[in-house]
């Protein structure tokens, strides 16, 4: 399959994006630039972490109105996979492309530590290949990562399954301790009504490299492959 | 045609979590200013449009503001057009 | 010629430029006629401190800044080592005091900015970002606040612009109340035979300008700011500060870099202290040349801006290059593919003279050495402080034996500068570049060299209390725990950049303190083998006649062969065996424990003998190559009792030690006695580790062993290694925050 990881003015972790994938796959791995026009063939789009356009306006308000978030809304809507990491997620949910958004943390601070994820729900392309219930050990690193929504769209996406990663400690407990950020119900990711595009505040591609700690990021990655390579396309 | 001057305040929806406006709420009650009752944290933007006329501007503001300027799911926005030019 | 619509100039003119009387004259007469008003200013700002450093030159060549590993010492904006596998490693370390405790964001920010343009100016990607911050007692008025806005002002910039902060280090002490001190560091890495240097060369290239535009930010940041003690009225310098846009920055870092993988650029330079003028100056004085700027074409952000608002303006975030002539389109389209603007503002010339033009009229004209290499040099009167003796003179028997040594433990671990200081690396990017092998927490930051087996560690470190009690020793010791810092997790120390915060030089006291302390730098780096390759000096951290303690902050880099045998703190097992290597002797002279314990804050540093130093170096480096060790630690402020509680912080595992007697317990306990490593390690290793001890001389005590869940020194201390965590990790917290 192929990945194309997107480049913003300001993203940060796009590289390490590129270099976790080439570390984990023998993927082609293409680098998008937010002028393209067209996504270069990838089967999944990843939109990394940073802060692109430096978070100006809010948090991937500026980002999402680039050239190349039209070739990824028409990818979405047609099924196509899209991931969004951290800014990526923020630029997702300020295209319309997933539900909520993301706004300053409550302690009003940047955080950069490692958390305990809780899996969800399986039907995403993030979680395909996990099990329900699998805890995920992956860092975060944002300042605007509260997840806010109204409390009648909160209530939809629990019944419909839309949250796929939730904050929890080591006991496997969502409560206030847990919850790094302030969002509401702890919710770390979440997932588009089909399941195809999927956003998450943690860095998975951060959690990929035994040398630097835990190798847990994997898992969405070869959830998304599988995904990719279920719906074969 | 003629340079207006719109001012747009973006603040939080009431509902949303507003971290910063209780931040700010308690270091102005520590500073002794007991009677605030509560604390909104928002944007304050200025644009100088050239429109027809101040309605025409206004209208057009608020087009920016639903397209880029707010974001409606967790924002309120207030339009003030200045028909003087400053 | 004068500019019309400006009186001559005068001395009295001239002190508004920062300039004293016999400077002036001196202008005057290396003119041959009164200076022009924008000529003064620059004479000014490169005439002052923070750019000539006339009170400190003549003694800066007393460091050693050569070696086989050295490929650029100081000179250029920063310096670098060859690092194998044909890279290099390229870093400086500078400081950002005055701007910071007048705008605590904003200062430290563009400090960070700073610095890293200085790294990638020379062609380095930037890779790791630490700083050293020394603030005052944290009940000092603003101290709070002032603490707040510096972790968040670096924070902001380093984050914002995707470079790691891996490390760094924090104290409070009385002595920086009135003057806090922000020293940014960065490294960046280089192919070694692709460094980029600052240097104006060949007739008639274009100068160009790139990045932000220019406004009227930071005027005299350089000159007042930064080359002045600061007074009730510092409330007046806030114009001063710059405003950094690290979004810009990241723009421009991506676009140089960018365009320095073809051959356009014959020098580049950031435009920081001084802004266009030292840029300009600096390059054409390393390249010998003259340059000819049009100011008029130089971009502006504002309206009405004068020659001498775009000489002196600090707007952040814009370089300065000389290109090859013919090749500016091609430089220009580089930029433009990162929305950014890029001019041709002038050329190089071969007379030797800086001239700037505005709408063709020449407002200055002056000899580029006169403002750089013929700068002052001053050699001003040192003389040891009255109360040196008293100070040092401490007498043990005066002072109590510690009667409760785990409350005395437990307050330690929670004291200003012994506490947790997650509070301030987690809001830091400690993970972009995916190179970070040992975060923030532990002796040194370890991160990996992208495409090679290797790493580097960095640390920064300098213990004030011990350079106000002897500036000489206190320097050197700086230097040794770097370098142990580095051999703790398993690296080589290579080089040191340093960054020389003292007070006022205009005082004999401080000017016997720096060269004393450039005595034990020197007599450090001699006898460890590393180098200084680059640094700065920041001068004038006075106020109200106040003077900070000495504070030669010493950054140290070391290199590992295989990043993956790294070393780390953490005890990892129970059943590891603990061992002490390293000797501990009866003093506590500048310990923490006297301090926070007795409130006493005298007596001389550690004793240090450097042969001992290294053959410690030599056994932890072995060791660690052999795989032999499970954890190591270095033993330094707090002694060797906070040293094993950090050790068990890490995975929460407790330990049961055993200490000689024959020291005082408080020494034996919480002495800061140098060259010492607490290290474990599995049973059937401690053999063979003893034999390497044995052949180095180095004693091996064996202490005790890993297990249980609390901290135990018999008939010492007995603690509950989770209570005693939680109680150090919040600690900096409850300081700051209450």
């Amino acid at each position: 399959m192929r990945w194309g990881v997107v480049t913003f003015p300001g993203s940060n972790d796009d590289r390490d994006t590129r270099s976790a994938l080439a570390r984990l796959f023998d993927d082609e791995v293409v680098s998008l630039w937010h002028k393209d026009r067209d996504l270069g063939g990838s089967d999944c789009v990843v939109l990394p972490g940073g802060f692109s356009y430096g978070d100006y306006l809010r948090a991937g308000a500026i980002a999402r109105l680039s050239p190349i978030m039209d070739a990824v809304g028409t990818h979405a809507r047609a099924g196509g996979t899209v991931l969004g990491i951290c800014n990526g997620f923020q630029v997702l949910c300020e295209a319309g492309l997933l539900p909520g958004a993301l706004v300053m943390n409550r302690g009003l601070r940047f955080v950069c530590r490692d958390v305990t994820l809780r899996v969800e729900s399986l039907a995403s392309a993030a979680t395909a290949s996990c099990a329900s219930g699998d805890r995920l050990r992956v860092p975060i690193k944002h300042g605007e990562g509260c997840y806010v929504t109204s409390d009648e769209a909160l209530a939809r996406l629990e019944a419909d399954a839309q949250v796929i990663f939730r904050y929890v400690d080591a006991a496997g407990e969502a409560g206030a301790e847990a919850n790094p950020n302030g969002s509401a119900h702890n919710v770390a990711g979440v997932r588009s009504e089909r399941g195809n595009v999927v956003g998450m505040m943690p860095h998975p591609e951060h959690a990929v490299d035994p040398l630097l700690g835990s190798t847990d990021g994997r898992r969405v990655f070869e959830s998304i492959r599988a995904w990719v390579g279920r719906s074969g396309a | 045609m003629s340079e207006l001057v719109a001012r747009v305040f973006v603040t939080p929806k009431t509902g949303i979590l507003d971290p910063q406006g209780k931040a700010v709420q308690q270091s102005l009650q520590t500073l002794g200013f007991a009677e605030v009752r509560d604390v909104r944290v928002g944007r304050f933007i200025v644009l100088r449009v050239e429109a027809a006329t101040a309605a025409m501007a206004e209208e057009r503001v608020r087009a920016m503001c639903d397209r880029l300027l707010a974001n409606g799911l967790i924002e309120d926005f207030q339009v003030q057009v200045d028909a003087d030019g400053h | 010629m004068s500019t019309p619509g400006h009186p001559p100039m005068t001395a009295a003119l001239a002190a508004e430029q920062g300039l004293t009387a016999e400077e002036f004259a001196r202008i005057v007469e290396r003119l041959g006629r009164a200076p022009t008003f924008e000529e003064l200013a620059i004479f000014g700002v490169m005439w002052s401190e923070h750019c000539s450093y006339k009170s400190s030159r003549a003694f800066l060549r007393g460091l050693p800044t050569e070696g086989p590993c050295v490929l650029q010492g100081p000179g250029e904006n920063a310096g670098a080592v060859d690092i194998g596998d044909g890279l290099a490693a390229v870093f400086k370390i500078e400081s950002h005091n005055h701007p910071s405790f007048v705008e605590p964001f904003q200062g430290a920010a563009t400090g960070v900015g700073g610095i890293l343009r200085d790294v990638f100016t020379m062609g380095a990607r930037p890779v790791a970002i630490l700083n050293s911050l020394r603030f005052g007692r944290p009940e000092a008025p603003r101290m709070s606040h002032l603490v707040r806005g510096v972790v968040a002002g670096i924070a902001h910039y380093g984050n914002c612009i995707g470079v790691a902060t891996v490390g760094g280090d924090v104290y409070f002490d009385a002595g920086y109340d009135g003057n806090i001190l922000v020293n940014a560091f960065a490294l960046g890495i280089a192919p070694r035979d692709r460094i980029f240097r600052a240097s104006a060369a060949g007739v008639g290239n274009p100068v160009m300008y790139v990045g932000a535009r220019t406004g009227r930010d930071g005027i005299h940041g350089a000159s007042l700011l930064a080359s002045a003690a600061l007074d009730e009225s510092d409330a007046d310098k806030r114009p001063a500060v710059q405003v950094g846009d690290p979004f810009c920055e990241k723009l421009l870092l991506e676009a140089c870099l960018e365009l320095m993988r073809a051959d356009h650029i014959v020098g580049i330079q950031d435009m920081g202290a001084a802004g266009l003028t030292s840029s300009s100056l600096e390059m054409a004085g390393r390249g010998g040349a003259g340059m000819l700027l049009d100011l008029d074409r130089v971009p502006m952000r504002e309206t009405g801006m004068t020659p001498y608002d775009l000489l002196l303006s600090e707007s952040q975030e814009r370089m300065l290059l000389v290109a090859r002539a013919g090749s500016e389109e091609a430089v220009r389209a580089v930029y433009a593919r990162w929305d950014l603007e890029c001019v041709v503002i002038g050329h190089v010339t071969d007379d030797g003279v800086f001239r700037a033009r505005w709408h063709g009229d020449e407002v200055c004209s002056v000899p580029v050495r006169a403002l750089t290499d013929e700068a002052p040099v001053y050699h001003r009167p040192a003389a040891a402080p009255s109360d040196l003796e008293a100070r040092q003179r401490l007498d043990l028997g005066g002072v109590p034996d510690v009667a409760d040594a785990t409350a005395a433990l437990g307050r330690l671990l929670e004291s200003p500068n012994l506490c947790s200081r997650a509070w301030v690396y987690e809001q830091y990017d400690q993970l972009v570049g995916a190179g970070t092998v040992l975060r923030p927490g532990g002796d040194a930051a370890v991160i990996r060299i992208d495409g090679t087996r290797r790493g580097l560690a960095l640390s920064v470190d300098c213990n004030s209390r011990y350079t106000r009690l002897d500036p000489y020793l206190g320097a050197l010791l700086a230097v040794v725990e770097g370098a142990r810092n580095c051999v703790a997790v398993g690296a080589t120390p290579l080089a040191v950049s340093d960054c020389l915060n003292y007070g006022n030089p205009e005082r004999p006291h401080v000017m016997w303190e720096f060269q004393e302390g450039i005595r034990g730098i020197r007599d450090a780096c001699v006898a460890l083998g590393t180098p200084i390759v680059s640094g700065n000096v920041s001068f004038y951290n006075e106020t109200e006649e106040r003077n900070i303690p000495p504070t030669p902050t010493i950054a140290m880099v070391g290199l590992l062969e295989d990043v993956e045998r790294h070393l780390q703190p953490s005890f990892l097992d129970a059943g590891d065996v603990v061992l002490l290597l390293g000797q501990t002797r009866a003093e506590l002279g500048g310990s923490e424990y006297l301090a926070v314990l007795h409130g006493l804050e005298s007596g001389s540093p550690p004793w240090i003998d450097l042969g001992d130093e290294r053959r410690l170096h030599r056994v932890v480096l072995r060791a660690a190559a052999e795989d032999l060790l499970r954890s190591a630690h270095d033993v330094a402020d707090g002694g060797l009792a906070v040293a094993i509680a950090e050790s068990c912080f890490g995975r929460g595992l407790g330990v049961r030690i055993e200490i000689e007697g024959g020291v005082r317990r408080d020494a034996a306990l919480f002495g800061e006695s140098q060259s010492r490593m607490l290290v474990s390690a599995r049973r059937g290793r401690v053999k063979r580790l003893r034999e390497l001890c044995d052949a180095e001389r180095v004693p091996c005590a064996v202490l005790g062993e890993v297990g249980g869940d609390r901290l135990v020194v018999t008939g010492h201390v007995d603690a509950s290694v989770e209570e005693l965590r939680a109680r150090w990790r919040s600690a900096f917290g409850r300081l700051i925050d209450a």
